[in-house]
This record gives C-alpha cells, sequence and structure tokens, in this order.
C-alpha cells in the first residue's frame, strides 16, 4: 500500500505555490489563487490554486475529508454559515472577488447554484419548488412568465413530462430521482452561471444516476458544472476536468481523459487504481 | 436492436469507435485489391502507393487503440459493451497485420514484373486474394450487424483459401525444380501466396471475435484446416506431372 506523506515541508509548500495553471486559453470562470480554509486551529484546504472553465463538468475527487466539499462550499459562500470557518485566499467568479466585503451573499448563490447529496426539495408543491426562487428574486414581471419560467426549469431539467399534470402536489411524493431532478431545476430557475454539486447521485440508484448523467451533459452546455463525487468512476464519465484533493492539498488537476489514463503524480495514480482508501 | 444507453454520449463513443473500425477495413479492402493489380498487372506505380498507404492503416490503429483506451477508462462498460471494445483491439491488430501482408505482396511485385509470368501462378493468387477481399468483406459486414451465422460463414471458406495455396505451392516447387531460373520468382510468389493465405487467417481471427462479442466465447467448433504446405515435399523424381492439367498459362 503506497504512503502518502502529506507535503508540509519547506521546499513543497513553495512548490505548492505555484503560478496560475494553464486554462487552455479560454479565460476561466472560476479562479482561485492560494486559498487556505480553516476550521478553528485546523487547516482543512492547504494553497489551492485552480481554475474552472466555462460550460465544461469539473469534478472534484479525492478520499473522505480531502477537502473536496469544503473546497465546493467556499464557491457560494456557505462556509460564512459555519462559525469556525475562516476562508483565506482569492477566489474570483467572471473576475468578481466574490469575498470582497461589498459583494451580496443571497445574489451570490443564485448566481452559484447548489444541489445537494440528499435531495431536499421544500415542503411544498412541485410548482412553488421551481417558483419560490424566481419570485424572491424578482426575476418575473407577471404570473405567466413565473409559470413560464417554472416550465422552462423543469424542461431543463428533465422532469417535465413526468410532473406537468400534478405541479401542485407535493415534492416530496416524488422519487428520489425525481426529487434531485426538482432541486436542480430549482437552481436553474433562479438563472445561475455555476451549479454546484455534492455528490448528487449517492442515495440514488444507477438508472437514476445514469439519469443525472445524461442531464449534467446536457446542462453544460448553458451553465458551468462543479461536481463533488466520491465515485471517480462517476468523475470519468460525466466531467471534462478532474481535479484530485489529498488531505487538504490539490495533488493534480487537469483534463479527465488525461487524468484517467496517465496521471502525473503516483498519488493520483494511488488512488484512482484502488490502491489507497 | 439493443436499446440505447441512458447516458447518449457513451453510445456516440461506441459508434464512433465502430465507425473507426469500419474505415480501417474499407482501407485495407482497397489495399489487398490494389497490390494484387500490381501483382498481375505489373504495375509499380500502383505497388509504391499501396506501399505509401500503409501508413494511414498503421495511424488509424493507433487512433483506434486510443480511442479505446479513452472508453475503458473513462466509461467502464461492462458485458457487451467491454467485449465489444476489447474485440475491436483485437480486430484492429488483425486489419493492421492484413494491411502489412498487402504492402509486402506489393514490394514483392516491383520484382516479380522483371521475371516471366510463372504458370498460372498469377491467376491463381488473383482467385486467392479475390476470395479473401470478399471474405474481408463480409466479416466487416458481419461485425457491423452483429451476425454470427455470416461470421461463421467467413471462418469455413478460409478452406477454399487453404487449399489454392496447397496447389500453388506444389506448382511453384515444380517449376524451381524444372528450371533454376524460375527461383527467384517462385520464391517471391511463394511468399505473396504465404501472404495471401495468411491474410485469410487473419479475417478469420476477424469473424470469430463477432463470435465473442455476442456470445462471450469464440467459437469451440473445429473449422476445417486446409493448410498442408508445411508438410508438403517433392523431389525431382516424383511424379508431379498431373498438374500440368491444371495449368491455363503459358510455360515457356
Amino acid at each position: 500500500m503506497t504512503a502518502l506523506a502529506p507535503t508540509h515541508d519547506k521546499a513543497s509548500q513553495a512548490k505548492l505555490r505555484h503560478p496560475a495553471p494553464e486554462t487552455d486559453g479560454e479565460a476561466a470562470l472560476v479562479s482561485a489563487r492560494n486559498v487556505d480554509v480553516y476550521y478553528g486551529d485546523k487547516q482543512a484546504l492547504i494553497d489551492i490554486s485552480l481554475d474552472v472553465p466555462p460550460n465544461q463538468v469539473t469534478s472534484l475527487i479525492g478520499p473522505s475529508g480531502c477537502g473536496k466539499t469544503t473546497f465546493l462550499r467556499c464557491l457560494n459562500r456557505m462556509n460564512d454559515l459555519i462559525d469556525i470557518c475562516r476562508v483565506e485566499g482569492d477566489i474570483h467568479i467572471a473576475g468578481q472577488d466574490i469575498y470582497a466585503p461589498s459583494v451580496d451573499v443571497v445574489a451570490l448563490r443564485a448566481q452559484v447554484g447548489m444541489v445537494f447529496q440528499k435531495p431536499n426539495p421544500f415542503p411544498k408543491s412541485i410548482f412553488e419548488n421551481v417558483a419560490y426562487g424566481p419570485r424572491i428574486h424578482g426575476l418575473n414581471r407577471s404570473k405567466d412568465e413565473l409559470q413560464g419560467i417554472v416550465e422552462n426549469s423543469l424542461q431543463r431539467a428533465g422532469l417535465w413530462d413526468e410532473v406537468s399534470d400534478r405541479l401542485n402536489q407535493p415534492a416530496t411524493g416524488l422519487s428520489g430521482g425525481q426529487q434531485q431532478r426538482l432541486c436542480i431545476a430549482r437552481a436553474i430557475a433562479v438563472k445561475p452561471k455555476i451549479i454546484l454539486m455534492d455528490e448528487p447521485c449517492s442515495a440514488l440508484d444507477p438508472i437514476a444516476t445514469a439519469r443525472i448523467e445524461e442531464l449534467i451533459d446536457e446542462l453544460r452546455q448553458n451553465f458551468t458544472i462543479i461536481i463533488v463525487t466520491h465515485s471517480m468512476q462517476q468523475a470519468a464519465r460525466v466531467s471534462q476536468q478532474t481535479a484530485f484533493f489529498h488531505m487538504g492539498v490539490l495533488v493534480e488537476h487537469g483534463a479527465t481523459e488525461q487524468l484517467f489514463t496517465t496521471p502525473h503524480d503516483e498519488r493520483t495514480e494511488s488512488y484512482i487504481t484502488g490502491r489507497i482508501g | 436492436m439493443r436499446s440505447e444507453h441512458i447516458v447518449r454520449s457513451f453510445d456516440d463513443e461506441l459508434q464512433q469507435i465502430e465507425n473507426l473500425v469500419t474505415k480501417m477495413g474499407g482501407m485495407v479492402e482497397l489495399q489487398i485489391s490494389n497490390a494484387t493489380i500490381s501483382l498481375v498487372e505489373r504495375d509499380i506505380d500502383l505497388g509504391e502507393q499501396v506501399r505509401a498507404d500503409d501508413k494511414k492503416i498503421d495511424a488509424l490503429e493507433a487512433e483506434i487503440d486510443t480511442a479505446v483506451v479513452r472508453v475503458l477508462a473513462l466509461r467502464q462498460p461492462a458485458a457487451q459493451d467491454l467485449r465489444a471494445v476489447v474485440a475491436v483491439l483485437k480486430i484492429s491488430t488483425n486489419l493492421e497485420r492484413i494491411g502489412d501482408y498487402a504492402k509486402n505482396i506489393a514490394k514483392r511485385s516491383s520484382v516479380i514484373g522483371e521475371f516471366r509470368h510463372i504458370g498460372a501462378s498469377a491467376n491463381i493468387i488473383k482467385r486467392m486474394s479475390a476470395l479473401v477481399q470478399v471474405m474481408l468483406k463480409d466479416a466487416l459486414d458481419a461485425h457491423v450487424s452483429r451476425n454470427v451465422a455470416l461470421a461463421d460463414d467467413v471462418r469455413m471458406r478460409d478452406d477454399e483459401v487453404d487449399q489454392m495455396h496447397n496447389t500453388l505451392f506444389r506448382e511453384l516447387l515444380t517449376y524451381m525444380m524444372e528450371d533454376a531460373r524460375n527461383i527467384t520468382p517462385c520464391m517471391h510468389l511463394l511468399f505473396i501466396a504465404k501472404n495471401v493465405e495468411r491474410m485469410g487467417d487473419h479475417v478469420t481471427g476477424i469473424a470469430e471475435q463477432i463470435h465473442y462479442v455476442v456470445s462471450g466465447s469464440l467459437p469451440g467448433d473445429e473449422r476445417p484446416k486446409s493448410d498442408v504446405t508445411s508438410l508438403i515435399a517433392i523431389t525431382p523424381n516424383d511424379g508431379d506431372r498431373a498438374d500440368d492439367d491444371s495449368n491455363d498459362g503459358s510455360r515457356e
């Protein structure tokens, strides 16, 4: 079993603070530089620098506790809700520093939507679940327009055909896979640039998972998707870019195809070949 | 007809690989045809073209290998999907070898061109080659349509290629014994005939992969294997003149 030593010695740390990663010519939508995150005294993320290109799926993989979800939650400032959590470094989305004092986090979280591991529809009707966000953000001028937004969102989430005749029924009556697609519809109803997904399929069966993965493939034409997954097979199937985290460090990132066929770092190779837990 | 994958891009990737195989197969069919023509009609330029075009076949094999590795890494195919991509790896190797044999024939045809025709050898090789070309076309069709019956039929036809090879082998030995000036062209013709016989074997290999894809195992039944050239021995005192009757070419 390969031991993965944390690289905290000075030389490695100096090497870690590397210049901007290559972005392949296209401007990154999300740009993180030298991000450190602490929970109290414990450092959960160490000097993370990563660019996320637009209209692609970027997956964050790594063993439990590696910091991938912590990093994901930095991108829509969900970590603000945790008292002892401290975020340092720079995170820019579409050129704007999202931790600047002037940033409206409510607006940020509409722009950077999130779908969670366990589907969490509101205890409301299917219609209300999707309408709630646009309504409170003032995205519609009329009831008809709101109806249109709801229908459009449900269509794009691949759920409309299954629920169009029961929009007033409770969302909690849907199956797990349907609820997750409802949560995706809810996220896209407020017209985000980015959709964050935190292990969106881990509570779903293989068929429901495949349907979500097909949906992700369609959605990336209009959105940028960042997905945390503990299934590296899912990362291989669904993403174009992959970032491998281990013990708070971003070990390697790049094109998914390259990472899964010829990874550069032996820690990456160990993880993806199942040589470490 | 099997249903599509839920994730459509998976279907697209598998189809892309199948398309590459079909493309490679078409190129190899043409190479066999051109190599044979260059031999029979002593067309040096065509022979050169066949030799140059072999690089494209090699490049396609590399492209197919890359595409298959990619699908294996990124899609974790299972069951028939897995067997299909593994079979493609083997089929592309078979095709590449057939292409090499065609190139080799084209290479030798420029030497042969300096000598007179040896009996009916050119015609026999032409007929063997035509058989192999049809076998290859049918094997590739069987692959696309997953037609096991057609694949099995292709396997059986290799027997005829082997028989013709045996006949030609004996004939060429006889010509060499008759006149030492025949040795050079006959040796080349022997190699050429062997190349065509090996092409037939590789086409059979392709046909067997279709069996594997559909059923999960290679065909178990014995097919007739008639190549006995490794056992043929003719000495100057053998009365092998009976073969004269089958010659339809001139032999000065």
